[in-house]
């Protein structure tokens, strides 16, 4: 149980990879993640599932390397087996034929909206997809993206592919254009998701947001994941992991994914060193 | 003549205390406190009962453990059969021993307790269950021949526990399905290691596995599968023990502050996740200098203890009522003066302040005065006006009860439940409003205690036979 498949290096630190978990795999819906633990001592760390194959009875996650768990689990080879895979979570995505929807993803959150664009493209929407990384190198996704997808923007904040600029020009531009939008999905980091409902605001376009708070039980259990929405208290685990984002309090959410921030580098320190030292 | 003298009066052998680690030593470890009973001791207390006729302290007891009868045997220096005494009433002895209020239970009602001091019947439980683990060759029962039938428990706390171990020395094919990545409920996610060894729940976990109790760790039942799920499986009937683990916030402003956690995760981070061994283990927790612990149970005493061990200079109780109303064991609050937390009564938090980064620096209380008595028969706190004042804080653990989690009952159509969430069942059976869906422990009576979780267990599981024999 719980052995990785297929492991795969989408671009310099974003990893796909393919779990056996045959129970969650015929269960799970777009929207949903998983909660995973590498080790025996490891944290427990929610990754969206990005697809699911029911019959292989297997999963599809892909993340981006950022501390010590990440590091750690990139680190396994196909073959491997984790120590516990936790999941489904989190409510399914709302899915319904909406008309037109944008579907938009910033970095490894292009790994995140990839399962919602294919189910609302499924359900019988015209979808738009503006995709963006910083650079080519760091793009990922982009022939699943097209096949799921009406229309596929791509860009890249230094221009090295694609529209030059960030995903929220390109979603201005379509307003602009006088485009009729129905939804939109915005999915990445805080930052680029704060301001793509910024722009979507003004105009009264229902935007969506994957919060991506931290996370310990994500059963309801611990209150760790705890958002403001509209001024009350949410789980994002349970009540989650996508609200309006016109209603959320980004910045409570930036302030807590800080809080473990010097243990977060002593933890990433301490396993490399391991790791080299031997 | 010598024998003149008046023979002196046999001299009353004190209640034998507990050796302890001491308060200044222990609050630097996560080690358990009382460090058990010698042999010697053991039988010293054991001889202090006078084995009533009609015993008062089994009527004290939850599951009726037979007190006289395992106390006998450890005055005998049987310590094994004492133990195995204990188990034909009791699955967790072990746990029992260490965390029962006995002091409103079977000690309460002991008859030395009326002029004196009551037997330490916990003590004595505990050593005895010790004993037995420590001894190593704990035997385990011939398997029961199968029944052909199978029974979903959902929840491995203290309830699906016992539950588990009753059916499956019945013949039925149990299996458990436990949403965390390891059994046991509150006693691994909640009650820390210096009161509750987590090796003692691994043993007893151990031991139901060995009777022949499937464990399928995260299974979220509602998320992976659903009850109707379950008996589409196969199963014949179904046992909800899924506790009351959704925690209470008292919503004042500035509660989501950085450095403001619930008691769930802050005591879940440190026992479940051993982040009190952080780095070694990789889940993080703030190491508050300046710790406030909001509530006045067990749960919050369990907390500022814990504020203690991860190096707190000021661990502080900070509880609306006096130390009278308090409902923590007089034990814990005892134990928690001796390490030095601080008791801020009759103050209420009505505020957190937070700094630019949205770190909480204070929590703004309001002194309260007690005044006529509510519901619950305690005298209910009243505000004092123009009382307000800032205790300094850089971390706050708010433990001020829990509530139902609703996603079994959410996703199980049918499923009656009061208007607080919990489940209803028609009577002490456990059944609910399905039919073949049985239910215990704190999901049906809200918070309470180890022991009677596990006897409503052990009233199910008996339900559940009948039910079962039926069709
Ligand atoms: C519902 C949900 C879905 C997610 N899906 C994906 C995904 O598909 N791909 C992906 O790359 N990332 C995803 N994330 C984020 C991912 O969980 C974090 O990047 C990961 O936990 C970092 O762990 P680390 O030990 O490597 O890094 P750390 O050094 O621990 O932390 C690095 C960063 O991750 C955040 N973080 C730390 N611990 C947690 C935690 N337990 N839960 C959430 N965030 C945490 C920190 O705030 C920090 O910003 C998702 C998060 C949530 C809540
Ligand atoms: C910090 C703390 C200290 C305490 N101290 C004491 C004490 O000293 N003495 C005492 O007698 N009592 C004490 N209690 C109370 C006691 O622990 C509880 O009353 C008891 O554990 C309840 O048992 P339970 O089996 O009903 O539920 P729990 O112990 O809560 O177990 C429920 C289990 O079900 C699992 N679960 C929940 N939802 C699902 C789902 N959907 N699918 C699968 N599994 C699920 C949970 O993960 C958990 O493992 C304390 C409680 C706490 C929190
Ligand atoms: S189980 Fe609890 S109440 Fe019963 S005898 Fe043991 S300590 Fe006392
Ligand atoms: S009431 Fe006290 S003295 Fe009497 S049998 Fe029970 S424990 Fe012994
Ligand atoms: S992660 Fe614990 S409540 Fe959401």
């Amino acid at each position: 149980m719980n052995r990785i498949v297929e492991k795969q290096d989408l671009s310099e630190n974003v990893v796909r990879m393919v779990l056996e978990a045959p129970a969650i795999a015929r269960k799970r819906r777009a929207g949903q993640f998983i909660i995973l633990k590498v080790h025996e001592k490891g944290e427990r760390i929610p990754l969206t599932i990005v697809d699911s194959d029911a019959e292989a009875g297997t999963l599809t996650i892909i993340f981006q390397v950022v501390g010590k768990t990440t590091t750690a689990l990139a680190a396994m080879k196909a073959g491997d087996a984790l120590s516990d895979v936790q999941g489904p979570l989190g409510n399914p995505t709302e899915i319904e034929n909406f008309g037109h929807v944008v579907c938009i993803g910033g970095g490894v959150g292009v790994g995140v909206v990839y399962p919602l664009a294919a189910a609302l493209k499924k359900a019988g929407n015209r979808v738009t997809s503006i995709i963006g990384a910083r650079t080519k190198t760091l793009l990922i996704l982009e022939e699943e993206m097209k096949k799921v997808s009406d229309r596929l923007i791509v860009a890249t904040d230094d221009g090295s592919y694609g529209f030059h600029g960030f995903v929220s020009a390109v979603l201005q531009n379509l307003i602009d254009e006088k485009e009729k939008i129905d939804r939109v999905y915005a999915i990445g980091p805080v930052p680029m998701m704060r301001v793509l409902c910024n722009v979507t605001k003004p105009y009264g376009i229902r935007t969506i947001v994957s919060l991506n708070s931290i996370m310990v039980d994500a059963t309801g259990m611990c209150g760790a994941c705890r958002v403001s929405v509209g001024g009350k208290t949410k789980f994002t685990c349970v009540d989650g992991p996508e609200f309006d984002g016109h209603e959320v309090d980004f910045a409570l959410l930036t302030n807590r994914l800080r809080m473990y921030a010097d243990q977060e580098k002593q933890s990433l320190e301490t396993y490399k060193c391991k790791v080299n030292g031997k | 003549m010598e024998n003149n003298e008046v023979k002196p009066k046999k001299e009353k052998v004190p209640r034998q205390k507990m050796p302890e680690q001491a308060s200044d030593i222990r609050v630097k470890n996560f080690n358990e406190v009382p460090t058990g009973y010698t042999e010697e001791t053991a039988i010293t207390e054991a001889k202090r009962c006078i084995q009533c006729k009609k015993p008062g302290c089994i009527a004290g007891c939850p599951v009726d453990v037979d007190i006289p009868g395992f106390i006998k045997l450890i005055a005998e220096g049987k310590f094994i059969e004492a133990a195995l005494k204990l188990k034909e009433t009791n699955a967790l002895p072990a746990v029992c021993g260490r965390v029962c209020p006995q002091e409103d239970q079977c000690e309460k009602v002991c008859i030395l307790g009326k002029k004196g001091e009551p037997v330490a019947v916990g003590r004595l439980e505990r050593f005895a269950a010790d004993y037995e683990q420590q001894a190593g060759n704990i035997s385990i029962p011939a398997p029961a021949k199968p029944n052909g039938k199978k029974v979903a428990v959902v929840g491995a706390g203290p309830a699906g526990l016992t539950i588990a171990g009753d059916l499956v020395k019945l013949g039925y094919d149990v299996t458990i399905f436990e949403a965390l990545h390891k059994a046991g409920g509150v006693l691994v996610y909640g009650i820390p290691e210096f009161r509750l060894p987590k090796a003692i729940v691994e043993a007893e976990v151990d031991y139901l596995k060995k009777l022949g109790v499937k464990i399928e760790t995260n299974a979220v039942i509602g998320r992976l599968k659903t009850v109707d799920e379950l008996f589409a499986e196969g199963f014949d009937a179904v046992f909800l023990g899924v506790g009351a683990g959704a925690p209470v916030f008292m919503n004042i402003p500035g509660e989501n502050l950085s450095g403001i956690y619930s008691a769930n995760e802050y005591l879940t981070r440190s026992n479940l996740m051993k982040a009190y061994r952080f780095p070694e283990y990789d889940t993080p927790i703030v190491r508050g200098k300046n710790v406030a612990v909001i509530g006045g149970g067990n749960v919050a005493m369990d907390s500022v203890r814990t504020a203690l061990r991860l190096g707190a200079d000021n661990a502080t109780i900070i509880y609306r009522r006096t130390e009278v109303e308090m409902p923590a064991r007089i034990e814990e609050v005892q134990h928690a003066k001796e390490e030095g937390v601080q008791f801020k009564l009759l103050t209420n938090p009505v505020e957190y302040i937070g700094n630019e980064d949205g770190w909480v620096t204070g929590v703004r209380c309001q002194r309260m005065e007690l005044g006529e008595p509510d519901d619950s028969g305690r005298r209910r706190p009243v505000p004092v006006a123009g009382s307000e004042f800032v205790i300094p804080v850089d971390t706050v653990v708010v433990a001020v009860g829990t509530t139902a989690n609703p996603i079994v009952p959410a996703t199980t159509p049918g499923l009656e439940t009061n208007r607080w969430g919990y489940i209803v069942t028609k009577d002490a059976s456990g059944l609910t409003s399905r039919e073949g869906v049985y239910a215990g422990g704190d999901i049906v009576t809200g918070s309470a205690t180890v022991i009677l979780a596990m006897g409503a267990g052990r009233l199910a599981a008996k339900a559940i036979h009948e039910y079962l024999s039926r069709s």
